[in-house]
């Protein structure tokens, strides 16, 4: 049923100054790219990206807003609702495969990371500065190409331009991004331009996550059910992606 | 086998219009159900300014249905001019929800809805969680005849009004039919309430909900049915509509059409196409050639 199932935090850890992970009991299964539907009663029910999804769950927070704030403030022990686990999440992808991620664009990948036996997977990842960079322990095993925007740790640029300089030296068979949505634009571009097939995670705003409400439509597809991974071909046929996006009220917005 | 009706001059390639609130705040999502099989499209309801409802949670599952309290988020009738342009591509009919805290905003939102170009409008008497909208204005029949007769006076396509239970039904709607409604929607969901055992507090951020689904439909028939039997105006039946035989339990009812909402939960957006395909073999299995010779059958 799709009701709120009440857990106790278990451990929480500080990955930045403003990302921390909560890890909890829940027994359901999910795959990578699936998300949670996160109560904090009182306050807010938020979707959060699924960062641990063996047993011992785990869903990595940005400090952004009033919900993701009162987040924060709990600790071991305190309850929290969870619902779930929603949306397609990816598909395990076959072969070499580029994984591209921009900021907390690494928190739904990471676990798939993992599971890629490490010879055939490259990873992306860029940030803003040095210290927004984590989760660095769980992607090391792999090819690493680090960019930071000031060029305090890695390239100096944007991931978007490690990814154009990783695709010619390289053949890979799928490319898997989540991040900011003009970077993922650019990276679904680059993989039509080398025909490599692109899976790309997108966020909108929701409120229901069983596909009803219509919050999180974008181009007659819902990202919290027929999302929020989408291929190529999908996303080729969304006029807004990367373009605009909706309001709490339903507004289309410039993104 | 035809499986199209009439409410009141707006034809309809078969009885199944999706409800208000379930999907259809956008364009897009509203060409798909279209696409899906659905006779008409009802928009989410549209008010003056954009409002962002309620905070989660607002829907919720429960043991017969669904419990919701969205709180009439919308992004205002002046920028959904597209929302529309957009379902109207479907080539079915697209009627326009459209709720306000007095005559004023009805009437005015009703206006811009019909230039916009919808097919019908739907008053929208029975949200039964917004403070000041809805059911609260929904439930005085004197307010619901001055706004359903001012609406009439400003536009030119069909006006239905969606009511509640939470009502005097049978005076609200003979005052429908006075203020020359052309259709009563009914019913809309029920107030309800969830409380979580654990924390012992009411989920939904709102508290009340309005409860639909499954669980529903008995209230819903017999409303359509009383008001069946006191209006001549044709009746829109909802309310927990799941398959071919609710269809067909609420057109005997005196229903011309249904509309479904929670349906596209429990089984998906192609709900419509299902219960279309449900009816026809119900009408081959017990020899009708036309759905609407079932309408009202069972008032008799």
């Amino acid at each position: 049923m799709n009701y709120p199932e009440i857990v106790r935090i278990a451990e929480t850890k500080k990955e930045t100054e403003n990302i921390k992970t909560f890890r909890f009991k829940y027994n359901k299964k999910v795959r990578p790219g699936q998300f949670f539907m996160v109560w904090i009663s009182g306050v807010d029910e938020i979707p959060m990206s699924v960062s641990y999804t063996d047993n011992f769950k785990g869903i990595t927070v940005e400090q952004v807003g009033e919900a993701t704030k009162a987040l924060f403030k709990m600790k071991k022990g305190d309850k929290i609702g969870i619902r779930g686990p929603y949306g397609n999440g990816f598909k395990t992808p076959k072969g070499k495969v580029l994984f591209v991620a921009g900021g907390t664009g690494i928190i739904p990948v990471a676990s798939l990371i993992e599971k890629i036996k490490k010879k055939n997977a490259v990873v992306v990842f860029g940030a803003k500065t040095k210290k927004k960079l984590f989760f660095m322990d769980r992607i090391k095993k792999s090819k690493l190409l680090i960019s930071t925007d000031n060029g305090s740790f890695g390239y100096h640029g944007f991931a978007s331009e490690l990814v154009e300089e990783a695709l010619r030296k390289e053949k890979f068979n799928s490319i898997i991004t989540c991040g900011p949505e003009k970077m993922m634009k650019k990276i679904l571009d680059l993989g039509i331009k080398h025909k490599i097939p692109v899976q790309a995670s997108l966020e909108r705003f929701m409120k229901c996550g069983i596909g009803i409400c219509d919050s999180c439509a974008i181009n007659g597809y819902h990202v919290c059910k027929d999302g929020p991974v989408f291929d190529d071909k999908t996303l080729g046929k969304m006029k807004d992606f990367g373009k605009f996006k909706r309001e709490a009220s339903g507004r289309r917005v410039r993104i | 086998m035809k499986l199209s009706t009439e409410i009141s001059g707006l034809k309809l390639r078969n009885p199944t219009i999706l409800a208000s609130g379930i999907l259809g705040e956008t364009g897009g999502t509203l060409l798909n159900v279209a696409r899906n099989g659905a006779g008409a499209v009802t928009t989410k309801s549209i008010g003056i300014k954009p409002k962002k409802g309620n905070k989660n949670p607002t829907v919720l599952e429960t043991e017969y249905g669904l419990i919701n309290a969205v709180g009439l988020a919308n992004p205002g009738i002046d920028n959904y001019e597209n929302e529309i342009k957009t379902a109207l591509k479907s080539k079915i009919p697209v009627i326009g929800s459209v709720f306000g805290k007095n005559k004023k905003e009805f009437v005015l939102v009703s206006k811009k809805m019909e230039n916009f170009g919808v097919n019908a409008i739907e008053l929208n008497m029975s949200c039964p969680h917004a403070r000041g909208y809805g059911v609260e204005i929904g439930e005085d029949k004197k307010i619901v005849y001055d706004i359903v007769k001012n609406v009439k006076k400003t536009v030119d396509v069909p006006v239905f009004v969606k009511i509640s239970v939470h009502t005097n039904i049978l005076s609200l709607a003979k005052n429908i039919e006075f203020a020359k409604a052309d259709a009563i929607v009914a019913i809309n969901s029920l107030r309800g309430m969830k409380i979580d055992l654990d924390l012992k507090i009411p989920v939904l951020s709102n508290k009340i909900g309005g409860y639909s689904g499954p669980g529903i439909k008995p209230v819903g028939v017999r409303t359509v049915y009383e008001i069946a039997s006191n209006v001549k105006i044709p009746v829109i039946g909802c309310g927990g509509v799941m398959n071919g035989k609710d269809a067909v339990e609420y057109m005997m009812a005196g229903a011309s059409a249904v509309q479904i909402g929670s349906g596209v939960y429990y089984r998906g957006v192609d709900v419509f196409k299902k219960i279309c395909d449900e009816i026809k073999l119900w009408m081959k299995k017990n020899g009708y050639k036309r759905i609407d010779e079932i309408i009202g059958v069972a008032l008799k």
